[in-house]
């Protein structure tokens, strides 16, 4: 039954951007501050203030629109987007309905039947709202503006995506492309990357659209595959039933999976927009245009196919590394330095990517010097340091990025190669081992492998365990 | 007047507004609202063939600010705005979605 339906789904991506300060005024975008610590006249919509547009925001939506194939709008401005609602203190949103800044754009993603494409019908920029509490105690809302005014960009697709694996690909296609410009670092998580699905369900064939429904709250690529399976259900079954679907907005409830249809934050969605006064219009030329197209950054695909070419890599390590902006810029600064890129991969796909899994963090979060990790591969090549005392000081330089060498030299972790010394702790431990030391001269050679970790034990790993076999061998 | 403004218009209109309205006062507004509208169709007489859709009053384009924080907090004196004070945020009536 549900196999003669056919799903479509449009998305609304919002995207806070990183600038440093708000669209409309000089307050602080910083994440964390006390309540309304960065709040000022325009922010919080006083009488009498002025919005003056930050640069920085515009430059970024150019830079996304040129990057997603969309025709730049040459004159664009602001209008009012009117409702009431608390957390937003002017009454209205400071958005773009007439003149969106981009549009006709399109991404290509990786679908199960190969490649396709996802129509971008506009990207407009925008103001964020406040943030309300609830106050159970008191039985009323308190409000925190230090997000009101925060960027935005929205990003509008068309209803070109038929499954939740789609709607994933465009949205890690997005992410990709807007972290590699360092517009946003795009965390659903942290809200700074939110999707509304707009899903509408239809019989398999037909042509028109069946009545959508707007999904909000998704703040995780399982809770938007989980959401957009559970409304495909519940509307093919209204219709099975042959009830209407209704056109709303829905909050995906995720623990409770399922979701229930919101209070509007009017009764009427009826915004009213109407140009904004206090904005002046935008202009852009060729100048300003060709200035972003010339500080696109080399995009995911490109780097991959360089990667290929030139770094003998496998290919699933240059899939991970460039999956993260960061971890490439990383990987490419360290092999500049003189690192064998095989080796810095291995530091990144082996030591790095546990610890961040270890300690919930993303590959953006890596805060180790690209200098210090050449420094540290240097000592290994040399057989400065074993492998296991590389480990121990790679923990210390991940959490505090730390010279390895000179950690190295502080924490007399050096490698010994003083044969005198070494040959002396290897006497030890097989006067120390004795039955080991029978195991193996009846032919266990494993039993040597026991030895090796004694002596690199008493070493305190500052041994290396090819010399230490060597010297057993030798003594035994 | 030509524009006669039905009580479904009024009704919906100061719903959108949120104003609560009594009967001579949604009156008044039936009138204010027919004459503005009155006034606005004088433009439909103009020919406007031709004519770019002007969006803003003044003859000035692209004002920007670089992106520097230049305030710093200045809560206290906001606050000082607000209908009630808690915790540092605004206290409203109970507003949820």
């Amino acid at each position: 039954m549900a196999k003669q339906y056919e799903t479509v789904i449009g998305l609304e991506v919002h995207v806070e951007l990183a600038t440093k300060t708000k669209i409309f005024c000089g307050c602080s975008t910083a994440f964390g501050g006390e309540p309304n610590t960065h709040t000022c006249p325009v922010c919080t919509g006083m009488p009498g203030s002025l919005p003056v547009l930050n640069k920085k925001v515009l430059e970024y939506a150019v830079a996304v629109g040129l990057a997603t194939n969309c025709t730049i709008s040459r004159y664009c401005k602001f209008d009012r987007k009117n409702y009431f609602y608390p957390d937003n203190p002017q009454n209205y949103q400071i958005s773009q309905l007439y003149l969106p800044i981009c549009q006709n754009g399109r991404v290509e993603i990786e679908t199960e039947k190969g490649k396709k494409f996802i129509g971008i019908h506009e990207i407009h920029m925008e103001e964020d709202a406040g943030k309300l509490i609830h106050d159970e105690w008191d039985d009323c809302s308190l409000v925190d503006y230090n997000r009101s005014g925060v960027p935005l960009i929205e990003i509008v697709s068309e209803p070109d995506m038929r499954s939740a694996d789609e709607v994933i690909a465009y949205l890690e296609k997005l992410r990709m492309i807007i972290q590699y410009l360092g517009a946003s670092d795009c965390k659903l998580q942290e809200g700074s990357m939110r999707a509304d699905v707009n899903l509408s369900v239809r019989k398999t064939g037909e042509e028109g659209f069946g009545t959508r429904t707007e999904m909000k709250n998704l703040n995780s690529f399982r809770a938007i595959a989980r959401a957009i399976e559970g409304e495909r259900e519940r509307q093919i079954e209204l219709l099975e039933e042959g009830k209407k679907v209704i056109q709303e907005t829905r909050r995906w409830d995720d623990a409770g999976g399922e979701s229930y249809p919101m209070r509007s934050k009017e009764d009427a969605r009826d915004y009213r927009y109407f140009p904004d006064p206090d904005l002046v219009p935008i202009v852009i030329d060729d100048v300003f245009l060709e200035k972003i197209r010339k500080k696109q950054p080399e995009f995911r695909e490109d780097k991959m196919r360089r990667y290929k070419e030139e770094f003998d890599i496998p290919a699933y390590d240059i899939e991970i590394i460039t999956g993260s902006k960061h971890m490439a810029d990383v990987f490419e600064a360290t092999v500049a330095l003189g690192s064998h890129p095989k080796k810095v991969s291995n530091w990144l796909m082996g030591e790095t990517l546990r610890l961040l899994k270890e300690k919930g963090l993303d590959p953006e979060d890596v805060s180790f010097s690209p200098e210090n990790l050449a420094k540290l591969i240097s000592l290994t090549d040399t057989k400065a340091v074993s492998g296991s005392v590389a480990k121990e000081v790679f923990e210390i330089m991940f959490a505090r990025d730390i010279d390895p060498e000179k950690y190295v030299e502080g924490h007399g972790l050096k490698t010994v190669n003083d044969e005198g010394t070494l040959r002396r702790t290897v006497e030890e431990v097989i006067a120390g081992n004795p039955q080991s030391v029978e195991d193996y001269r009846k032919g266990k050679e494993k039993a040597i492998g026991f030895l090796v970790g004694q002596t690199m034990k008493a070493m305190k790993g500052k041994a290396d365990p090819g010399m230490v076999n060597k010297l057993l061998k030798e003594l035994l | 007047m030509a524009n006669m403004i039905s009580d479904e218009t009024i009704e919906y209109v100061g719903i959108l507004a949120k104003l609560a309205l009594s009967e001579e006062e949604k009156e008044q507004a039936r009138k204010d609202m027919g004459s503005m509208l009155d006034y606005i169709d004088k433009l439909g007489e103009l020919e406007t063939q031709g004519v770019e859709p002007m969006s803003h009053v003044f003859p000035v384009k692209n004002v920007f600010r670089e992106d520097i924080v230049t305030n710093g907090d200045m809560r206290e004196e906001i606050l000082k705005n607000a209908p009630g004070e808690k915790d540092g945020m605004f206290v409203v009536p109970r507003t949820f979605e």
